[in-house]
């Protein structure tokens, strides 16, 4: 496995109390896979990718869980040797490329600095470097775009050059937090195909952080789904979306409109709105606004089990559970 | 019965730098045509979506309608009282300084000059037609999730009592289970109001699920104009063709697709020609030279000539 | 119920935790209070020219020899007690103060307004003229508006109008910084869906700028405001001193320290010493409001 986490808790204290963010979230990325995470706002799914490489907003802090990288632990790392892993260990693509790109300098120098900054490598090679990588992301003519500035570039061009510089100090891991939702659908296919290329290709693991299931559906291997703060349920990307075990995954999928879908037909609606942080239920978070509740959802809440084909955290999947 | 016309409509934005810096500089005058040319009408009852991506000119064609922009050429004729729209960013379309009752109301307030009492129990009742309380009303806007802002936004527009009402994006910043949500109380509210949609969307899935028909528009033209069932069961114009297959499959099907190449070109600089040739599979000479008019509701070189069907 | 929402505001929130904005508040309110109940808490009546008395001038502090109780801060040339004097003229400086900020405040905020949401020509007008204002410095237009207001108006009726004319040429000189803030701010605003949507309803221009711009955008110029009551109060002292702000007759505190100039060198420095004092720590006091209201009120300093 790239990449563990295990019961990963993150509170954010406030004036209002301790809101936790994140709780008892788990799972891994083995190599060139690529492990989708899906929630709503306010699900969590950005703060497991900060919590990851450790660039939470203070105050905002890991209170418990483990992150272990290729089997070393990270989360208990200080700031200088959390500033070396990133960048050389996990690359990070966020969602929009115009402010992740220095628009100062050319791109062919940012490429080259990070090349250099993390590898042992020559300048005349770091230049070689940055031109596959160019080539490698689909940028045509790389040669001569080495020279050009961010302002340059279009859009998806952009989000290209953005993930050659999260891939240039050959990372083990890539975070992709939300990096098609700035983009055109035209666009969007290209760079879901492009993620996907890089995990196959390069045995990288790959976390894709998104609200759209449809970009989970074409790159993902495996799914995670988040609901206030915990994970719900996790799985092969076909089997999630196909049957889904927890209540509320199946609620999702019903809700999203497809073509073809006959007109007349309702698109399925989960009544309420996601908790607040400050406001999450006792037991199962989501069992106020679940249709099949039993009465031990509202006082005892389900671990991640197997489900069948999923793993999912709900007490339907447990034989007898609805005694108390 | 025709509720609206629009006829050649077409909108240019001066974009030229400022004129001190004009004279300075000696730079022309810019413009930017956001709408070219576009024909077509909405029939009582209706929902017509009109599809594109960014750059497509579909909000500039939607505040045409609403009003708030005036045409350069063209004319739009509507045959009914007023216009209503809802808007695509619930955190700014609602005034933050404004109690909910007070927003609800104001329409009410303008439009028909009703005592305080009758506003009074009107915006209670508009407030559960849209799934809230009356006593929401008390409420600032902050004090409201993002789908709750849009059905205030809903509650307001229906307040006007519109005979057409114009939906700019209205699900587009909002999760999908919200979205479903709201997708499901406006249909409900068409059925139960008869009312008329215009539909903004860059999503062909969400249009799916609301539109009788389907408007595509690239570069501020538009390229195919039919009805859902045939545009989605057998989209013909190249770009809609391409826009169909850019839609992910969330069955994973395994559905053959063509990978999309390219990109909007700058609309400052549109391609001669039709508008679409840079990026369409079947262009030549013709699609460069000249551009398609609109036959059999689709503007193509290449299916007017049979090449493709 | 008020009472108990606004203390739970998030700004009385703020408030209850700085010392700083605590203490200047306090000392605001102290002197505004003694400034309006001057009247009544004053010792003396300066300006009744039968309570005055010259053989009680040039009295120094009641704690120095020579000194009498019922003058504490000592009396003056004509023998008015410089406590009362300062009481009274404190009244004159904040209420010049606040009236010539309210005028700016209401010039800058309409035409910022219609050059912001209205723009094309409206705004190159509004804003050319402001550009031009902003080139002199403000006491020069405080001087020039005085100026020419003297000039204009007879001479029996100007003692009478001298503090109307004071606060047009204080206020007239610092509408700019308000116009610059909300046209700003106007032109953000405008593009906000909420403004279309008053448009889609058909509210007229002046309904839309007024009820929906207008509530948006008043907040930050409102703190600049309180810190330009400060500027304002100093600017009228700095004219009283060169002697074209009030009339010696209703002196302000910077007609007070003008006049106790003269004294100064002969030995009775009460006269214009206490006077200073006292506007120094006004324009202080309201200062410290203004700094913790911006603060306050700028998410990103918290």
């Amino acid at each position: 496995m790239i990449l563990e986490v295990t019961g990963l808790r993150v509170e954010f204290p406030s004036r209002h109390g301790n809101l936790v963010a994140l709780d008892g979230v788990s799972f891994s990325i083995a190599p060139g896979e690529v492990l989708g995470v899906v929630g709503e706002s306010g699900a969590g799914k950005s703060v497991t990718g900060l919590a990851v490489i450790g660039l939470l907003d203070p105050p905002g802090r890991i209170a418990g869980g483990e992150i272990r990288l290729e089997g070393r632990r990270i989360d208990d790392l200080g700031p200088e040797a959390l500033r070396r892993l990133r960048g050389r260990r996990i690359g990070m693509v966020f969602q929009d490329p115009l402010t992740s790109l220095n628009p100062l300098y050319t791109i062919g120098r940012q490429l080259e600095e990070t090349i250099l900054a993390h590898l042992y490598v020559s300048r005349p090679e770091s230049r070689k470097r940055a031109i596959s990588l160019l080539g490698e992301t689909g940028i045509p003519a790389p040669e001569e775009r080495l020279h050009h500035f961010p302002h340059q570039f279009s859009g998806g061009m952009r989000q290209r050059v953005v993930i050659a510089l999260a891939l240039a100090a050959e990372p083990s891991l890539v975070i992709a937090d939300e990096p098609t939702t700035a983009l055109d659908v035209s666009i969007q296919a290209q760079i879901i195909a492009l993620l996907r290329r890089i995990a196959r290709t390069r045995g990288t693991a790959v976390m894709l952080i998104t609200h759209d299931m449809g970009v989970i559906a074409e790159t993902a291997d495996r799914v995670a789904v988040m609901y206030a703060g915990r994970l719900v349920e996790i799985g092969a990307v076909r089997e999630v979306l196909h049957s889904p075990r927890h209540p509320y995954t199946a609620g999702l999928m019903g809700s999203i409109p497809k073509i073809g879908a006959s007109r007349k037909h309702k698109l399925v609606q989960i009544d309420g709105a996601m908790p607040r942080l400050g406001a999450i239920p006792a037991g199962c978070a989501f069992h106020p606004r679940c249709t099949s509740r039993l009465p031990r959802c509202s006082a005892e809440r389900p671990e991640l089990l197997d489900a069948g084909s999923t793993l999912a955290a709900c007490w339907l999947h447990v034989p007898d559970a609805g005694r108390v | 019965m025709t509720l609206l016309e629009l006829d050649g409509v077409t909108r240019d934005f001066d974009v030229s730098r400022r004129w001190l810096n004009r004279l300075l500089e000696g730079e022309p005058r810019r413009l930017l045509r956001a709408v070219d040319g576009v024909s077509f009408s909405l029939e009582r009852g209706e929902t017509l979506a009109l599809v594109g991506e960014s750059g497509s000119g579909k909000s500039t064609l939607a505040r045409l309608i609403a009003g708030l922009y005036r045409p350069t050429q063209g004319r739009i004729a509507f045959h009914g009282k007023r216009v209503q729209m809802i808007f695509q960013d619930p955190y700014a379309s609602l005034n933050p300084r404004w109690r909910v009752r007070e927003i609800v109301a104001e329409p009410i307030r303008v439009l028909f000059r009703r005592s305080t009492a009758e506003t009074c129990s009107k915006v209670g009742e508009l407030l559960l037609q849209v799934g809230l309380s009356p006593e929401d009303g008390e409420k600032y806007p902050h004090q409201f999730s993002g789908g709750q802002r849009q059905r205030i936004s809903i509650a307001r527009a229906l307040a006007g009592e519109p005979d057409l009402l114009i939906c700019d994006e209205p699900t587009s910043a909002l999760d999908v289970s919200v979205q479903a949500q709201i997708l499901n109380l406006m249909s409900e509210l068409q059925r139960r109001l008869s009312l008329t949609y215009l539909f903004i969307s860059h999503n062909l899935a969400v249009v799916s699920q609301v539109a009788d028909r389907v408007g595509v528009l690239y570069l501020g033209r538009l390229v195919e104009l039919a009805s859902a069932s045939e545009l989605f069961t057998r989209p013909r114009h190249p770009y809609t063709r391409m826009l169909m297959d850019a839609v992910p499959d969330i069955e994973i099907s395994g559905r053959a697709r063509t990978p999309v190449a390219g990109e909007v070109p700058n609309p400052l600089a549109p391609p001669s020609g039709c508008a679409f040739h840079p990026r369409c599979p079947y262009a030549y000479d013709r699609c460069v030279a000249e551009r398609p008019p609109s036959l059999d509701r689709v503007a193509c070189h290449a299916i007017e000539e049979g090449r493709i069907s | 119920m008020f009472l108990k929402r606004a203390w739970d505001h998030e700004l009385a929130w703020h408030f209850r935790r700085s010392p700083v904005a605590i203490a200047a508040a306090l000392l605001t309110l102290a002197c505004v209070g003694a400034a309006l109940l001057a009247p009544w808490i004053a010792p003396q009546d300066p300006f009744n020219v039968a309570v005055l008395d010259l053989n009680e001038a040039f009295l120094p502090p009641a704690w120095l020899p020579g000194g009498k109780a019922a003058f504490l801060l000592g009396s003056d040339n004509q023998g008015r007690d410089i406590l009362s004097t300062i009481l009274y003229g404190a009244r004159i400086s904040l209420g010049v103060g606040l009236a010539s900020v309210a005028l700016a405040l209401v010039l800058g905020v309409s035409a910022g307004l219609a050059a912001g949401y209205l723009g094309g020509r409206t705004d190159a007008l509004i804003m050319r003229i402001a550009d031009v204002q902003l080139s002199f410095p403000a006491i020069l237009i405080a001087l020039l508006v005085d100026g020419v207001a003297r000039v204009a108006l007879p001479a029996s009726s100007q003692d009478r109008i001298a503090i109307p004319v004071l606060v047009l040429s204080i206020g007239f000189a610092g509408w700019v910084q308000y116009a610059r803030a909300v046209r700003g701010s106007t032109l953000v605003e405008r593009q906000k869906e909420y403004v279309q949507a008053a448009r889609v309803i058909g509210r007229s221009p002046l309904a839309i700028m007024a009820e929906h711009v207008l509530p948006n955008v008043l907040g930050p110029v409102l703190v600049i405001a309180t810190i330009h009551i400060a500027t304002a109060i100093i600017t009228e002292a700095t004219l009283s001193f060169l002697g074209v702000g009030v009339p010696a007759t209703q002196p302000s505190l910077g007609t007070l320290i003008r006049v106790g100039n003269e004294f100064l060198y002969s030995g009775e420095w009460w006269i214009t010493v206490f006077p200073g004092a006292a506007l120094v720590v006004l324009v202080l006091s309201v200062n410290l409001v203004g700094d913790w209201l911006r603060d306050a009120l700028n998410p990103r300093l918290r």
